[in-house]
């Protein structure tokens, strides 16, 4: 019996703008009571356009922003991190993988440091033991050992995001959440990095929370996807029912909006052109 | 008439290292009332080649060719002045970013006037109707008032359809459009690629999209030509492109596209590139040296 790692209840995040000199104050409301629930090993896509509250929930997932109102339950236990507080454990449960590998590592430390950062504050290892860690880390990522010692500028941008991989993996979550991971990557190192996840997860038995707007990618990684529109989850389910059968009229926008890149819909396009 | 004629272009640039050869012996030509793809990873010299054409490159760039014409005029015997008159008006240029594009210090309706002041030497009521009617062109909704919004007023899409604005006010003959979509979401990348198409084919605009999203080129493209290192790797009409590519470099990018997954595994470049070209085609078998 499969175990749920991650479940959201009617999560509700409200965030107040304070009025300037001629307007009153007022409301957004960026996510409007939004339901999930992740199972072990498994991956949860959330899809939207920019605005649409999917960032605002990842943030809410990380356990960086409090939600407004509704239930967070990582592991069965619930965590409510604006009356209870953050344990130790919790940190070290949920991780996050930014979008952009450029601006997520500091660029005056080195790479054994960005790796050896969350252990030196979250555990009480000693360097030795912290140094053993990154370097199996980076195997793990495919990087090597010469690595180590280097500055995040020497690396391209699908080695930064393994880095950023890597140092969220280095305290054993069991959940990921994956903030747009490969949206500012290459097409061909893009196929490396999903790779790389997809390994990652068999080996640690890793939840995935991805959030991407790339349909593409969410249908290749995806075992639920809930697409958001407005604060709102307007679809969820399974990857086949959701891509074979889409129920709500934005999912089918968004369909229609992805490029085809096969040779039946190139021929259409050509047709239709030599027509007009 | 090519409309735009280039002949073993190279551009190097000076480093501390030595020169180092971001385009290496590159043909293009395109025709009028064409739209021409030019598909690459980054560092594939792409953009490069095309920002030589614009005469954009820094002053450690050296751009050599044999021949770069555009419409009968030869651009490497201009004076600058003389290709400023070309540049901006004949051939205009979408940038990847359109936030950072934008001066933020001016109001977008004084950045689509500055072209046609320039340009066109049009009075203040003449360029004041052009913006509105190119706003609206666009499909951006109240020109009037959006004229006076500044670049930060207004979203991504916005403010690469007023750069879309800026660069068509005066009817040029080729647009070039460096990755015009990368930046944005589906929705408005639909939109976006829509109204370039819809433009080039109203005008009779030559355009060439620079993009690594071969979704995009199957969308938008008569011809492509697959760029990799500074080389040119494939030059074909789309449809034979997507049916039967002929290198392995495309096949192996073909391939990496998510959709084309066979398995759980995605083939990557890597894994395809310097195999023999017969097994190159055999998912099957990258997917296991990986």
């Amino acid at each position: 019996m499969s175990t749920t790692v991650l479940e959201g209840k009617n999560i509700v995040r409200d965030y107040h703008i304070g009025g300037g000199l001629f307007t009153g104050p007022r409301t957004v409301h960026a996510v409007k009571g939004v339901s999930f629930k992740v199972d072990k090993g498994k991956t949860l896509a959330i899809v939207g356009e920019s605005g649409c509250g999917k960032s605002t929930l990842a943030r809410i997932i990380t356990l960086i922003d409090p939600a407004t109102s509704g239930d967070l339950f990582i592991d069965g236990n619930k965590v409510d991190i604006a009356r209870g507080g953050l344990a130790r454990e919790m940190r070290r449960k949920v991780q996050i993988v930014f979008q952009n590998p450029y601006g997520s590592l500091n660029p005056r430390q080195k790479i054994g440091d960005v790796l050896g950062e969350p252990l030196l504050i979250n555990t009480d290892k000693p360097a030795a033991e912290r140094r053993d860690l990154a370097m199996k880390m980076l195997k793990k990522v495919g990087l090597g050992h010469e690595h180590y010692n280097r500055y995040p500028h020497m690396f391209s941008g699908g080695q930064r995001q393994r880095i950023a991989i890597a140092r969220a993996l280095m305290l054993n979550p069991s959940l990921l959440v994956l903030d747009e991971p490969v949206s500012a990557l290459d097409l061909s190192v893009q196929a490396q990095v999903l790779n790389l996840l997809a390994d990652l997860q068999d080996e640690f038995q890793l939840t995935y929370v991805f959030i991407s707007h790339d349909l593409s990618v969410v249908r290749y990684i995806a075992d639920d996807v809930m697409v958001m529109y407005f604060g709102e989850a307007v679809e969820y389910g399974s990857r086949d029912e959701v891509f074979s059968d889409p129920k709500h009229s934005y999912t089918r926008t968004l369909f229609a909006a992805t490029p085809r890149a096969d040779v039946a819909s190139i021929k259409a396009r050509l047709a239709k052109k030599k027509a007009a | 008439m090519s409309l735009l004629e280039i002949k073993n272009l190279t551009v190097s640039f000076d480093t501390a290292a030595g020169p180092f050869m971001a385009v290496q012996g590159i043909d293009l030509s395109i025709e009028p009332r064409e739209v021409l793809a030019i598909v690459g990873e980054s560092g594939s010299g792409k953009s490069v080649s095309m920002l030589a054409v614009m005469g954009l490159l820094p002053n450690t760039a050296t751009v050599k060719a044999d021949r770069m014409a555009f419409d009968g005029v030869d651009l490497l015997k201009l004076s600058p002045s003389e290709r400023r008159k070309i540049v901006g008006k004949d051939i205009s240029m979408i940038f990847q970013e359109p936030i950072a594009s934008l001066n933020p210090c001016f109001t977008v309706g004084f950045q689509i006037e500055e072209v046609l002041r320039f340009h066109m030497g049009m009075d203040r009521a003449q360029r004041r109707a052009r913006a509105i009617e190119l706003m609206k062109l666009v499909g951006i909704a109240d020109p009037e008032d959006r004229l006076s919004s500044f670049p930060h007023q207004m979203s991504g899409g916005q403010c690469q359809r007023v750069m879309i604005a800026i660069a068509i006010a005066c009817n040029p003959k080729l647009l070039i459009a460096d990755e015009p979509t990368t930046a944005l979401d589906v929705t408005i990348q639909k939109q976006i690629l829509d109204l370039l198409v819809s433009l080039q084919a109203k005008y009779g605009m030559g355009l060439i999209m620079i993009t690594h999203n071969m979704g995009v080129v199957a969308e938008t493209a008569d011809r492509v030509i697959v760029q990799y290192k500074g080389r040119k790797m494939e030059e074909a009409d789309v449809l034979s492109l997507f049916e039967s590519p002929k290198s392995n470099y495309t096949r192996a990018l073909l391939s990496a596209l998510p959709e084309n997954a066979v398995g759980d595994r995605l083939p990557t470049v890597s894994d395809m590139l310097f195999e023999p070209a017969p097994s190159a085609g055999n998912k099957a078998g990258a997917g296991a040296s990986a």
